[in-house]
């Protein structure tokens, strides 16, 4: 495993030194759709992390990205404040939102952690609608210019947009590399393989679960926040049960329990919709047909089964 | 109007969502209960339903009534047929694992409400009600054929009740039911009860569609608020338990006529999804189940 170390952190390294050199070759329409896509993608990691590795499969997350939307995009928006703390609140409001769900969901698992996460995130969207004259509903609002500025840069503009969701994108994931290399990555995995075991091992599963689930949070907040400050959206369109069905449906895809997985996903899934929207507008169908023929036919994602055929060492 | 009478009005909206409901939900329970699968295209089969019983009445010319009577025959047979080949070619492959059908059952709802947007449409079509009366009370006339939807409910979940508890087909179900395992050791073949099951549960879901398209228009989206009143109704009634679910199916929707006639929709609906959660949470085997 350490023998693999370098060549591990060599790839991520390479994948982020590819997409910061995609401004240069891309079309100024797809930088913007692979800011979106990079955004995505933290919000799938945060998925991953507590689906692909800890086992926690939630129908839930919507609740995690609206959170992390508006905890950014409501104080912007009655206070004024600027994208820096903004974004921390939104964070912030993602990782709390998460850590209060876990400490009820937690108390169930499987089939029934599933469908509690899934009622407590339809109660959150519903309640974002009871409060439409302060949330906007489903309509949302956009984010007042002053609070898209960084440090004198215009995130609402392409190349500083582009590169703050490089930087969100790159700290997230090697953020859980890191963290899934760590001996607290091993306790997850091992929570996602035999509860019961590393029970008895000394492990306290709930602690370990809400931990994971949290962290899962912080990314999903991030992302909501980050969503809201570079494309200067909010809205609670982004907390129904679509937006808890996409992470899931790109951690299936790239591979769950592979860190690369989450944006491999995003990716091709964009992708995917991007090129039949040529042929077609049921962008559902597309959608619908991934989910079944991924959980009949490739279970593992593409990249959990290359791992699983030919490169053992992928984290 | 006084507060005496609109609480009437409001109960008996409540009442004929209850019916809808608690066929809509026999359907989910009986999926659940039997097979161990959360369907959540279960709502879609509603959907479906009001869809198809929308097709039948407008092709087939005649009277509302025989018309109509055609649809509450003809849209849940498809319905059921469509389920039962989604049972052998999706959900069979997967072995039933509870978490992969789950995942599986969302791809099929998008499926289906794609389909029913590009072959029906985005519009919301009215059906005709097979008959047209009112009963005039003191204070306000009501739809008669809203009561017919009561009485309707009520006799199909008798009718499914003494299915399930007086003929043999029930009993192999039952069986099933309890011990996979066992059933399948004594000759009964277990593939076909699947099947079957999730057949007529995605069939009753249907009905409920068909029964309630006269009051609501068929639209393709009119499969959200059904399939999580039917997770709210079978949660709190306790799986698998077909009083427990009429019983849910009941206060949920008495409940929700009321609460949302004095307050509004959506606060009866978060209040409804809170409950739910927190009963999965704190009382997992539901309000009524049976297992203390």
């Amino acid at each position: 495993m350490t023998g693999n170390s370098s060549k591990v952190w060599m790839l991520h390294l390479a994948l982020l030194a590819v997409l910061f050199s995609a401004q240069y070759w891309l079309s100024p329409y797809n930088v913007t759709n692979l800011s979106r896509i990079m955004v995505l993608a933290v919000f799938a990691m945060g998925y991953n992390l507590a689906f692909g590795y800890t086992g926690l499969l939630s129908l839930g997350h919507a609740l995690l990205l609206g959170a992390g939307m508006y905890a950014a995009g409501l104080p912007a928006q009655l206070w004024g404040w600027s994208a820096g703390p903004a974004f921390i609140a939104g964070i912030a409001g993602g990782g709390l939102v998460a850590a209060a769900l876990g400490l009820l969901a937690l108390r169930t698992a499987g089939v029934s952690f599933m469908i509690v996460t899934l009622m407590f995130a339809q109660a959150g969207y519903l309640t974002l609608l009871y409060f439409a004259p302060v949330t906007g509903g489903d309509d949302g609002f956009a984010v007042v210019a002053t609070s898209r500025t960084l440090m004198g840069f215009d995130l609402s503009t392409d190349t500083p947009r582009f590169l703050a969701a490089l930087m969100i994108f790159a700290v997230g994931l090697l953020a859980s590399l890191a963290l899934v290399r760590s001996p607290f990555g091993r306790t997850m995995v091992a929570m996602r393989e035999n509860e019961e075991r590393s029970r008895m091992l000394g492990y306290n599963p709930f602690t370990v679960k809400l931990a994971a689930l949290t962290i899962s949070g912080l990314y999903a907040g991030a992302a909501g926040a980050a969503y809201a400050i570079l494309f200067g959206y909010v809205g609670a369109s982004f907390a129904t049960i679509q937006y808890s069905i996409l992470p899931m449906l790109y951690v299936l895809l790239g591979g769950a329990g592979t860190t690369l997985g989450p944006f491999l996903g995003a990716l091709l899934m964009f992708a995917l919709i991007e090129a039949a929207t040529g042929i077609t507008t049921a962008h559902q169908f597309i959608v619908g047909a991934a989910l079944v023929v991924l959980v009949l036919f490739a279970p593992k994602g593409i990249l959990g089964t290359i791992r699983e055929r030919w490169v053992r060492w992928l984290p | 109007m006084a507060f005496g009478p609109f609480l009437l009005l409001a109960l008996m909206e409540g009442l004929v969502t209850a019916a809808v409901l608690a066929l809509a939900a026999a359907g989910l329970s009986l999926v659940f209960g039997v097979m161990r699968v959360v369907n959540v295209a279960h709502g879609e089969f509603y959907m479906l339903g009001a869809v198809l019983a929308w097709a039948v009445t407008t092709m087939i010319p005649g009277p509302p009534a025989l018309a109509f009577l055609a649809a509450v025959i003809i849209a849940p047979l498809l319905v059921a047929a469509l389920a039962a080949a989604a049972d052998g070619l999706i959900l069979k492959r997967l072995n039933y694992d509870p978490e992969a059908t789950i995942v599986a059952t969302i791809g099929l709802l998008y499926i289906l409400q794609q389909a029913a947007l590009s072959l029906y449409g985005p519009n919301a079509n009215p059906v005709t009600a097979p008959f047209e009366w009112r009963i005039q009370l003191p204070w306000f006339g009501y739809s008669g054929y809203k009561l017919f939807v009561v009485f309707a409910a009520g006799m199909v979940l008798l009718a499914l009740w003494l299915f399930m508890n007086r003929t043999k087909a029930g009993l192999v179900m039952r069986a099933t039911q309890v011990d996979r395992t066992t059933a399948q050791a004594f000759g009964i073949n277990v593939d076909r009860v699947y099947m079957g099951t999730f057949a007529l549960g995605a069939g009753l879901a249907a009905l409920a569609g068909v029964l309630v398209v006269p009051i609501q228009q068929a639209q393709y989206l009119m499969g959200h608020d059904p399939l999580l009143l039917s997770f709210i109704v079978v949660i709190i009634g306790g799986l698998g338990s077909l009083r427990g679910t009429l019983i849910a199916a009941l206060v949920i929707g008495l409940s929700d006529g009321v609460i949302s006639m004095f307050f509004t929709p959506t606060l009866a609906k978060i209040l409804a999804t809170l409950l739910v959660a927190m009963v999965l949470v704190f009382r997992p085997q539901g309000l009524f189940g049976a297992k203390a």
